[in-house]
């Protein structure tokens, strides 16, 4: 990785240095600059100022920040949104949209709208249940790996590659056949289960290069246990690529469980945004002059997952400044110019 | 460029001024602030001269350089002043006129070779890629020239086929500096080229430059935060301290007779092998932080001759029998003209 | 004469490079004897592949042995096994590390290494005699005010800031003896002078010894009582440090001393020749491991591995020929014998010496 310019006073030579010039990678007279994983601190209220002034800041941020606010609170709390219950077959069929139902009605009778409210709160269980079960198999096992090594190493290497060359919506499909209609629980298992492995490559990755950083050889030195050095030296250091990873499966497990229940091989008595799709298919949502039964299930799994998509880039921007907009430095000047 | 005898240039010196700097202001453009990195530093550099850049880390000689070659990416910016290389100013001309120049008048020498050559790419290769980018279109004659240059710098040519790891890190040091040398350029910049190096290598490398600065005739600024390194090599030396030319002279004049109090306490900091063992104070404190530039000499608050006046106005530079220095303790001479 | 505080002896550390058949051996460390005393700061000096980092480790328990033996206190390491043991040892001898910006961990404050340290080391005290105690060694080595420093973040901090916190972290243990692996390398140089001091400081005023590793001779003149050389794995001279370096023997000791810069002094200009080029030690042949550099290597030179015999009390040199001083015959003399015979002190023949070329 190349060095960022430091800027003098800004970087290691200035003992008053403001904090906050944490993010730029740090350059030794003599070295390369060795880009910091995980530049910020450990959480505290100070972080969290931090965090919410970088996320401000960035655009990227804080729409998605936004947009995932939005859908935790719908998830959270359907029953204050929703008008009516979403399974209840009550209504008249196939109404378009009107003053009582704002989306219409489905084939069924149900109020489309109540259904798109009910259905987040499945989907965001999925997301976060499968990137937290993931990210953390994935942690496991790649940290394990990189700081082993040796025999231990290569065996977990074996089993990730195998996991990876795998193709994994196929497998999905094949594992959810067997198991006829998998609920919520069972689709977060199937998920996290077969989809840690990239993650996994990538922190291995990340911690093989920690591995030979001269403060954990500190810490050996001064007499730690290698569990205490993985848990507590280690992992801390990888919090950016942790919540990195936690994006990314939280995203795929959205889009793979919606594409699951799609083809029907959810449980189609479970209301979420999948099995609208599923139902909305069925019964020739279009044909019949039932659009947004495809369209709005559709369109809040594609808002979700970019929700999780933007954050993940504002979180590498945010991490590296290298990779942020070059439009800063107009503003910039602009500001100096008033 | 036109006028040129031949596409990889002459061994003939040209005489005169080859670099004119005057009043370079090099900016760095943070969320927080601007960081004044380069303060109005102005100097000349004759055809042949090798002029020595001496400060610690954060005193913005390594901005200094790269504002000279025009490497600076943002947030940095020069904000002032201009920079006239064989009498066209660098500064705000586009990629493409620059690169008429890079190269074949101007070229640099990085601090790691390791982060200046390309990892997968044999040596051949990239001076290959160099000559090639620059309009030398026979393999012949690119051929020819590689060898040539690498025997100038004491490399048996059979290395052109090593790659870049293969090599042993006084080797990489000259093979990148046989790039540099690729069109006999008239200055080369060099950033601390043997900081990573032994002391031999070090000892070996710097003839070896002098040397063929001898044969070749082009000019040098070599920046360095080791003063020693330079004492026996450089025609002229600048101290530069906060953004800021603290003193320049003539190397031995300065070597001998140090007039700024930073100089007198940098040279001070050597221990030397030789003569009586003494105990040694080094500089206390530490450079300022130049984010929040504090109003007077920006080295009262370390220096061990401060005045009541240091700290309320800033030092103009002033001259001193032939040799520069920005300190109120010799002010006598009168302001330096430029 | 008494027990030295560490010692080892043909301390020797091989590393096995390449593929997993391949059979090479990098020999990092070969055969070295050397002493540490109390009080008193040993400087180990040498090029990048000398061995002497390796040694460092060696002597930290990063790495073990491939053949020799470390005595700490009287003691064989290879006998101090179990946590407890092992803990006591690396309380007795830490090691300071060289590079400031990757030995601290970026996440946690600086007060992090030094509680944990004091956790590690000394169960007895109170949460709060530990807080005492980690701005005391913080105020030793020059970092005040201590209280605030210790809330500190790493990147708030600069390089020789830094590297006090690694001293103080070590200084915390109430160590004998700090190993300190090339500490001022890779700060500014008007910021070194005062790391050294601090080194003398904590050697005068708290009775600390000092492994002091560095390629920088300068430094070492400046703050080591004695001096230790190596090349390619092996002790080239060891000595007390003004009588090293004011009448060198070894021909690497005074190729060393030439290329150090020196401001005051004339540029001496010799035969440039030696480009500092450090041998890669891979399966080496017997013979002097410094002959393609020497410019007095003799025939023995390539055949026999010199030992390191002592010429002065004290002072010891690994050189088949003493620089300018030609080596009388002792006794009947047998060339091309084993390196065993050659460990007895003979002494080669008298010859003139033979000026290899070499580029």
């Amino acid at each position: 990785m190349a060095t960022t310019q430091t800027p003098p006073g800004a970087g290691d030579a200035g003992a008053g240095a403001a904090p906050g010039a944490g993010p730029f990678p740090q350059a030794g007279p003599a070295a390369a600059g060795l880009p910091l994983a995980g530049g910020g601190s450990v959480a505290g209220a100070r972080s969290m100022r931090r965090m919410a002034r970088a996320i401000t800041a960035n655009r990227k941020a804080t729409v998605g920040t936004a947009l995932l606010v939005l859908f935790i609170f719908i998830a959270a709390f359907p029953g204050l949104i929703a008008p009516y219950d979403p399974q209840a077959e009550i209504f008249p069929r196939s109404k378009g949209p009107s003053a009582a139902h704002w989306l219409g009605t489905t084939s069924f009778g149900q109020d489309m709208f109540s259904q798109v409210i009910w259905g987040a709160r499945p989907v965001l269980l999925i997301a976060f249940g499968v990137g937290l079960l993931a990210t953390i198999v994935a942690m496991l096992i790649g940290v394990a790996a990189a700081y082993l090594g040796g025999a231990a190493d290569g065996t977990l290497n074996v089993i990730t590659d195998v996991l990876l060359v795998i193709p994994l919506f196929p497998l999905l499909i094949i594992i959810g056949s067997y198991l006829h209609g998998a609920g919520t629980a069972v689709m977060i298992a199937v998920i996290a289960a077969t989809g840690w492995s990239y993650t996994a490559r990538q922190l291995r990755a990340q911690a093989l290069s920690l591995r030979n950083r001269d403060f954990l050889n500190a810490a050996k030195v001064r007499g730690e246990r290698p569990l205490y050095i993985i848990c507590v030296e280690i992992i801390p250091t990888m919090t950016s690529l942790l919540v990195a990873a936690f994006l990314t499966n939280a995203l795929y497990a959205v889009l793979f469980s919606s594409s699951l229940q799609f083809i029907g091989l959810g449980d189609p008595s479970v209301t979420s945004w999948g099995t609208m799709l599923y139902w909305a298919e069925n019964n020739e949502a279009f044909q019949t002059g039932l659009p947004l039964w495809i369209i709005v299930p559709g369109l809040c799994i594609v808002l979700l997952g970019a929700a999780f998509a933007l954050l993940n880039y504002a979180f590498d921007e945010i991490g590296n400044p290298a990779l942020r907009p070059a439009r800063s430095i107009r503003r910039g000047r602009a500001q100096r110019a008033r | 460029m036109p006028g040129d005898s031949s596409p990889l240039g002459s061994a003939a010196p040209a005489s005169g001024t080859v670099l004119e700097v005057r009043d370079l202001s090099v900016e760095y453009l943070l969320e927080r602030g601007t960081v004044l990195a380069v303060d109005q530093v102005s100097f000349d550099l004759s055809a042949g001269e090798f002029l020595g850049i001496v400060g610690e880390s954060g005193c913005g000689k390594s901005t200094l350089l790269f504002a000279i070659a025009q490497l600076l990416v943002p947030p940095a910016e020069v904000t002032g002043g201009s920079v006239i290389f064989k009498g066209r100013n660098m500064v705000g001309l586009t990629d493409r006129e620059l690169s008429a120049v890079r190269w074949r008048d101007l070229s640099v020498v990085m601090q790691s070779a390791m982060n200046a050559l390309n990892p997968v790419k044999s040596i051949g290769a990239q001076y290959f890629d160099a000559m090639r980018a620059h309009g030398v279109a026979s393999k012949g004659e690119i051929a020819e020239r590689s060898s040539e240059v690498l025997k100038m710098v004491g490399i048996d040519p059979v290395h052109l086929k090593s790659y870049p790891h293969q090599l042993s890190g006084g080797m990489r040091q000259r093979a990148m500096i046989a790039m540099a040398l690729l069109f006999t350029p008239d200055l080369v910049i060099m950033d601390e080229p043997t900081s990573a190096l032994d002391v031999v290598a070090q000892r070996s490398l710097m003839v070896q430059i002098k040397e063929l600065q001898e044969q070749l005739g082009f000019a040098i600024i070599f920046v360095t935060h080791d003063m020693s390194l330079v004492s026996h090599f450089s025609d002229r030396l600048m101290v530069m301290y906060g953004g800021l030319v603290a003193e320049f002279g003539a190397t031995r004049q300065v070597f001998d007779n140090p007039l700024h109090p930073y100089s007198i306490g940098l040279l001070e900091a050597f221990p030397s092998i030789r003569g009586p063992r003494v105990p040694l104070t080094g500089i206390p404190g530490s450079p300022p932080n130049l984010a929040n530039i504090p109003p007077g000499c920006r080295f009262a608050p370390r220096c061990p001759k401060v005045m009541a006046r240091c700290e309320v106005e800033p030092p103009e530079l002033y001259q001193m029998d032939g040799t520069l220095v920005r300190c109120f303790l010799h002010d006598g001479g009168g302001r330096a003209d430029d | 004469m008494t027990e030295p505080l560490l010692r080892t002896e043909g301390l020797t550390k091989h590393f096995k490079i390449g593929r997993a058949t391949s059979r090479r051996t990098l020999h990092a460390v070969d055969d070295v004897s050397l002493a540490i005393g109390e009080r008193e700061i040993v400087a180990l000096a040498g090029e990048s592949g000398s061995g002497k980092s390796t040694v460092a480790r060696l002597l930290a328990k990063l790495y073990q042995p491939t053949a020799g033996e470390i005595y700490f206190q009287g003691k064989p390491l290879s006998a101090v096994r179990g946590r407890r043991a092992v803990l006591r040892y690396r309380g007795d001898a830490p090691m300071v590390f060289q590079d400031p910006f990757a030995s601290i961990n970026p996440v946690f404050r600086v007060s992090h290494g030094v509680m944990r340290c004091l956790k590690l080391h000394r169960p007895d005290l109170s949460p709060e005699q530990r807080r005492n105690e980690a701005e005391r060694v913080f105020t030793a080595v020059g970092l005040t005010p201590a209280s605030e420093v210790l809330q500190r973040f790493p990147h708030e901090l600069s390089g020789g800031q830094r590297q006090r916190v690694g001293f103080a972290q070590a200084l915390a243990l109430r160590p004998k003896l700090i190993l300190a692996d090339e500490p001022v390398s890779m700060l500014d140089v008007s910021i070194r002078i005062g790391l050294l001091n601090v080194m003398a400081t904590l050697r005068d005023t708290q009775g600390v010894s000092i492994l002091y590793i560095t390629h920088d001779i300068a430094s070492a003149r400046y703050v080591a009582d004695r001096l230790i050389i190596m090349y390619a794995g092996h002790i080239a001279e060891t000595g007390p440090t003004e009588e090293v370096l004011s009448r060198p023997r070894h021909p690497y000791t005074q190729l060393l001393l030439s290329a150090v810069p020196d401001p005051r002094a004339p540029l001496a200009v010799g035969a440039e020749t030696d480009r500092g080029e450090p041998p890669r030690v891979i399966d080496p042949t017997p013979g002097c491991r410094f002959r393609w550099r020497c410019p007095l290597a003799i025939d023995e030179c390539h055949h026999v591995t010199p030992p390191l015999r002592e010429l002065l009390p004290q002072h010891s040199a690994g050189g088949r020929r003493d620089a300018g001083v030609p080596v009388r015959r002792r006794g009947s003399s047998r060339p091309g014998t084993a390196p065993r015979a050659a460990a007895r002190g003979w002494a080669p023949r008298r010859r003139l010496p033979v000026i290899r070329s070499w580029t």
